[in-house]
């Protein structure tokens, strides 16, 4: 047992971290390579893998043509093939155009051939808004994969989970898709360097509170959690409630928070119709119905294309503000 | 020095000559036996018949050894059955059985027998060929020497992930053989309807891969085209394109009226009937006799009633392990 | 000038209580009408007048018991110098009338706008405080229908109520009617009812940790007690009298009923084939059981032999002009009732299966017709669903004839010399030796069995 003591703990951010996570996985496993557009000589459109072509080779880092088909479907024929490929998607828009190889190849293999072929291979793709970058590079679609039954869906919030939960993704025998939201790598937490994997089945609770649940994920927590600080301000105690996993849903930590608050507030940065709030809310009002004391809340980002000026994009999003808004109606 | 496992030198040339007459008799035979059960609503479904095309399969699997990956479209009877895949799994798998290869989840269109390396199966016109520039990279990384065999038709050549997938694998340099079934229409559209350059191998051979055309109604020469091809891949000369010229005698599907050719179009195609050729070949030149070709029907015929016998006395999936398959079991 | 009298709602029944009047004096009132509600000690009945016109004085007030018969109002023909209308009465002048119900009725009627609102509306409006006169009615011509008023009094009386509040209400005994709700809309909400239960002085007031109060909870409040004891003796009360009609009908039955009984096997096979085949094309509601069939049965063969379908009156047989097949209906709580499926002879089985359950739902919650328990002319009861297989009855006086069906069992029996296992059921017949003999009620199981073996025809 290693104890760690307060000098060892250092800052990182959650770039470093997600970088530290892929260098961690290229050392421990000679399966486990790097496809995407711009990983190698680029070092990453975000520069989260920066550094990995000079350590491992152009063979382990590979830069991939512009044709996100043909190289995400390629990491499901090499992880069929026995590899451990990291698909990086620049952008969670890009993905659409691999969405067939993803929905009919990497989630349907296994079902389809009766067991016989699993998947395991991990797709990473940069989500979410608030940089100014308009309506093709904005958008949250994670709730859109997480509808699709065969894949795993992740969105590491924190810079612990950036750490950890790529090595747990690798280890799964079936595809995992890990969201990155693009506000959060320049995130910054003490991360104690003995920090390693993490599990990817559970949602966690990131403070407790008795008032209402305030549900979160991704790029949504640290708003979820400047709402709670305001909130706590006025005496209202927020439980906020780190989804962590978007498919398979734990369900078992939201619902036993909800029946300790019997109150909901849903932020998500997903638009809110058909969204991955309306799952959760309707997966509360089945499961936990006569705990409710108030309505369930849902914050989502308006129905717009987001939209490049810079209020109007604030305006879409999801604020602690509107957060903290949300969370006194269900109070009241 | 990369092992080198060809399918070797033909010891005896006629025996040969009869083996892919059975090869090929056995796809007719089994499809046209499909047709029937079809009627007789035993298989449901889609079913595409591969029947006229049979020298296609038989011809291009002589030269893979058992260790080379095959991948296939939807109209893949006779691939899995040239490859080796079991009749009674084959059949089994039509009539929805678990005792089918993939466990009555797929159906005519995704056959899947991983023992076989064999990887379907893919409906989705396109989808497979990443997925097997993928499995040819892993090869290529792993510095395994095998060719990942793609068939698909000409309508894939219009798709995006033909043109992604074709430059990946030149680009890497990967062991693919690119097997191009020109029947001369995707689906209904007929290829000077659908492309703007008929010559698909010319447009392969825009990528820098070797590739030619070749006559897909004469089994012999397809083998001989498929051996030079796979020895090349094998060899390291990158992916190779074969653009196999040949025809669908019977309609897209179960359900095509088939309007959309010519009669006189079709009964041209059918007199260059690939097995009627070997046959008349074979007897010809003395290698083979009314009664030897009787023996050899009679031998089919009792392999598909056996394959049909025990598809009919096979069990179907429990309904309770529906939802098996959907991810990997997992350690607890 | 017609009478209405407290009817007798069944030979058990020797005197009525006025539970509500539905009309009120000066109210017009049309043949068919339900003007009344009398207890029976068995059920609330909702009993019908049998003349058209207005409606006199009201002798017999809520609440009152009277002897069958007697005299309960008059109903005079319309046309005729009525009581004057109400308005021009002074409220003090007028026989009691219940209660200060406004008579939006009558003016709409003068208005000669949408048709008068029939007594059970205007007593379901008075029920549920709804204001007719406000409501604009959606049935023919304007009529104000009973979803008219029921949506009246949901769009009122409807609480705005959070699940944990409801929830957590019942378990502290809280009334929600007089909790103010502090949420949006005024939505009632955990707190809301905490703080009732607080100042009832019955539950602990809400405290963090949650989980301490969650099992300090569930004793219920003592305000709440006193309602529900009462609910609960008055229950018991009921069951007490019912059990006191019953018995002393069947003892009556028994004194007087010189009983004789037959039985008889009947094979039941084309019946339940017929059946399996005719439920497979129906929607599960609507699979008709085999106690249809019986029923069905004993119907047509009490018209093929009269004697069994009637009344002993004035020590003679009088047979009936229709078959009024009473049913034997278990309540939940205590007791049975047999109230009659009018012309059950005459009914396609999937009718007579409706009717049934439509029975069998209102008996159970006490909404039965009196002429459904006046009419029943001879009464079939099957214990088969609880596993009996013989069931020998007590004839429903006056009626002289109770047939009984057992369970249907699977039973090896010789058909055409050939032993096979078939379904069965036993049939009985109760009948009243002062009415007939042995011989005719013999007639009467023989029919019930040919006709079971024809389904088909049934």
């Amino acid at each position: 047992m290693k104890t760690v003591t307060a000098q060892e703990v250092k800052p990182v951010s959650y770039r470093e971290a997600l970088r530290a996570a892929l260098r961690e996985a290229l050392l421990k496993d000679e399966r486990v390579f790097i496809m995407g557009e711009d990983v190698g000589r680029y070092g990453g459109c975000y520069g989260v893998t920066l550094g990995l072509l000079e350590e491992f080779g152009p063979e382990r880092i590979r830069d991939a043509p512009l044709s996100e088909s043909a190289f995400v479907g390629a990491g499901i024929g090499a992880a069929l093939a026995g590899m451990r490929p990291i698909v990086e998607v620049m952008t969670v828009n890009f993905s659409l155009l691999a969405l067939d190889q993803i929905m009919n190849n990497a989630a349907t293999l296994l079902h389809m051939s009766g067991g016989q072929l699993n998947v395991p291979l991990v797709i990473r793709l940069t989500t979410g808004a608030g940089r100014q970058v308009a309506a093709q590079h904005s958008h949250s679609l994670e709730g859109w994969y997480a509808h699709i039954p065969g894949l795993r869906i992740v969105a590491p919030a924190t810079v612990e989970d950036a750490r950890g939960m790529l090595w747990t993704a690798l280890e799964d025998p079936d595809p995992v898709l890990i969201f990155e939201h693009a506000g959060l790598y320049n995130a910054t937490s003490e991360l104690s360097p003995d920090a390693g994997p993490v599990d990817i089945d559970s949602a966690a609770i990131r403070r407790p509170g008795r008032d209402v649940t305030l549900i979160a994920y991704g790029g949504m927590l640290p708003k979820a959690m400047a709402a709670a600080g305001q909130l706590a301000a006025d005496g209202i105690e927020a439980e906020v409630v780190d989804l962590r996993t978007l498919r398979p849903l734990d369900d078992a930590t939201v619902l036993a928070s909800v029946r300790r608050t019997h109150r909901v507030v849903i932020a998500d940065e997903g638009w809110r119709s058909g969204s991955l709030s309306a799952e959760i809310s309707a997966r509360i009002t089945e499961q936990a119905f006569y705990d409710l004391d108030a309505p369930v809340e849902r914050v989502c980002t308006a129905e717009v294309p987001i939209p490049y000026a810079w209020h109007l994009e604030e305006a879409a999003l999801p604020q602690p503000e509107t957060i903290a808004a949300a969370v006194r109606r269900a109070v009241g | 020095m990369t092992r080198r496992r060809t399918a070797g030198a033909v010891p005896d040339e006629g025996r040969h000559r009869l083996d892919l007459l059975r090869e090929m008799l056995r796809i007719r035979r089994f499809e046209e036996q499909c047709v029937e059960l079809y009627s007789a609503a035993k298989i449901r479904g889609f079913l595409h018949l591969y029947i006229g095309e049979e020298a296609v399969a038989v011809g291009v699997c002589q030269a893979l050894t058992p260790d080379d990956p095959v991948v296939a479209t939807y109209r893949e009877h006779g691939h899995a059955l040239a490859r080796g895949v079991s009749m009674d799994s084959l059949m089994a798998e039509m009539f929805a059985k678990v005792t089918g290869c993939s466990r009555g989840r797929g159906g005519s269109m995704h056959i899947f027998d991983a023992g076989r390396r064999f990887y379907g199966g893919n409906a989705i016109v396109g989808g497979g060929l990443p997925l097997a520039v993928g499995m040819a990279l892993a090869d290529k990384m792993r510095g395994i020497s095998r060719v990942t065999a793609c068939f698909f038709g000409d309508g894939a050549v219009a798709e995006g992930e033909f043109h992604e997938s074709a430059n990946l694998a030149a680009l890497w340099d990967l062991p693919v053989l690119f097997c191009c079934e020109n029947n001369g229409y995707a689906m209904g559209t007929a290829l000077e309807r659908a492309h703007a350059e008929t010559d698909l191998a010319a447009r392969a051979g825009s990528y820098g891969m070797v590739s030619w055309a070749v006559d897909g109604m004469d089994v012999l020469a397809v083998e001989h085209a498929a051996r030079r091809a796979a020895e090349a891949v094998r060899d390291g000369g990158g992916p190779h394109f074969l653009e196999l010229r040949t025809y669908r005698f019977r309609a897209h599907s179960m359900y095509d009226p088939d309007r959309y050719r010519d009669k006189a179009e079709i009964e041209a195609w059918k007199a260059r009937d690939p097995i009627t050729a070997l046959t008349a070949h074979l007897k010809q030149s003395g290698q083979l006799t009314d009664h030897d070709l009787e023996v050899l029907e009679k031998e089919i015929a009792a392999e598909i009633a056996q394959a049909i016998d025990a598809a009919e006395a096979a069990d179907t999936e429990p309904v309770e392990d529906l939802t098996k398959f959907v991810y990997s079991p997992r350690p607890t | 000038m017609a009478e209405f009298r407290m009817p007798s709602l069944g030979a058990d029944m020797d005197e009525g209580t006025i539970l509500e009047w539905l009309v009120k004096t000066g109210d017009e009132v049309h043949k068919g009408d339900i003007v009344a509600v009398v207890d029976t000690a068995k059920a609330a009945v909702e009993v019908e007048c049998f003349a058209s016109g207005v409606i006199g004085d009201i002798l017999i007030q809520p609440g009152q018991t009277v002897p069958v018969g007697t005299l309960l109002a008059m109903i005079n023909p319309a046309g005729e110098a009525a009581p004057p209308p109400r308005a021009v009465v002074p409220a003090t002048a007028a026989p009691p009338p219940p209660a200060p119900a406004p008579a939006p009725a009558r003016g709409r009627a003068a208005a000669a706008v949408a048709p008068a609102p029939s007594p059970v509306i205007r007593h379901l409006a008075r029920e549920l405080g709804v204001d007719l006169g406000k409501l604009h009615g959606t049935g023919p011509g304007g009529k104000v229908t009973h979803a008219d008023v029921e949506a009246a009094a949901a769009a009122r009386k409807r609480l705005r109520v959070s699940p944990l509040a409801r929830r957590l209400a019942a378990e502290l005994g809280v009334d929600l009617t007089v909790v103010t709700g502090t949420g949006s809309g005024g939505a009632i909400r955990a707190d809301d009812v905490r703080r009732a239960a607080a100042a009832a002085g019955t539950a602990p007031v809400r405290a963090a940790p949650e989980a301490a109060e969650r099992q300090a909870a569930p004793p219920p409040a003592v305000a709440a007690q006193p309602a529900g004891r009462l609910e609960t003796e008055q229950a018991a009360e009921r069951q007490a009298a019912m059990r006191r009609a019953i018995g002393n009908l069947m003892a009556r039955s028994k004194r007087e009923i010189p009983h004789y009984y037959l039985s008889t096997t009947i094979d039941l096979e084309p019946a339940v084939q017929w059946l399996r085949n005719r439920n497979r094309d129906l929607p599960v509601p609507s699979r008709i059981v085999p106690a249809a069939l019986l029923l069905k049965a004993a119907a047509l063969a009490a018209r093929e032999v009269p004697q069994m379908n009637g009344f002993w009156k004035d020590d003679h047989f009088v047979a009936a002009q229709h078959v009024h097949l009473g049913v034997a209906i278990s309540l939940r709580d205590a007791g049975m009732v047999a109230p009659a499926i009018h012309d059950a002879d005459t009914l396609p089985v999937t009718d007579l299966m409706a009717c049934l359950r439509d029975l069998v739902t209102r008996a159970r919650t006490g909404r039965l017709r009196g002429s459904e328990m006046t009419d029943p002319t001879i009464t079939v009861t099957n214990l088969g669903d609880r596993g009996v297989e013989t069931v020998f009855g007590v004839i429903y006086p006056p009626q002289v004839a109770l047939a009984g069906f057992g369970k249907v069992t699977s039973a090896p029996c010789a058909v055409g010399g050939l032993l096979g296992v078939r379904s069965q059921v036993t049939a009985t017949l109760a009948a009243d030796h002062r009415a007939s003999d042995g011989y005719t009620g013999a007639r009467y199981l023989e029919a019930v069995t040919r006709l079971l073996q024809k389904p088909e025809k049934l």
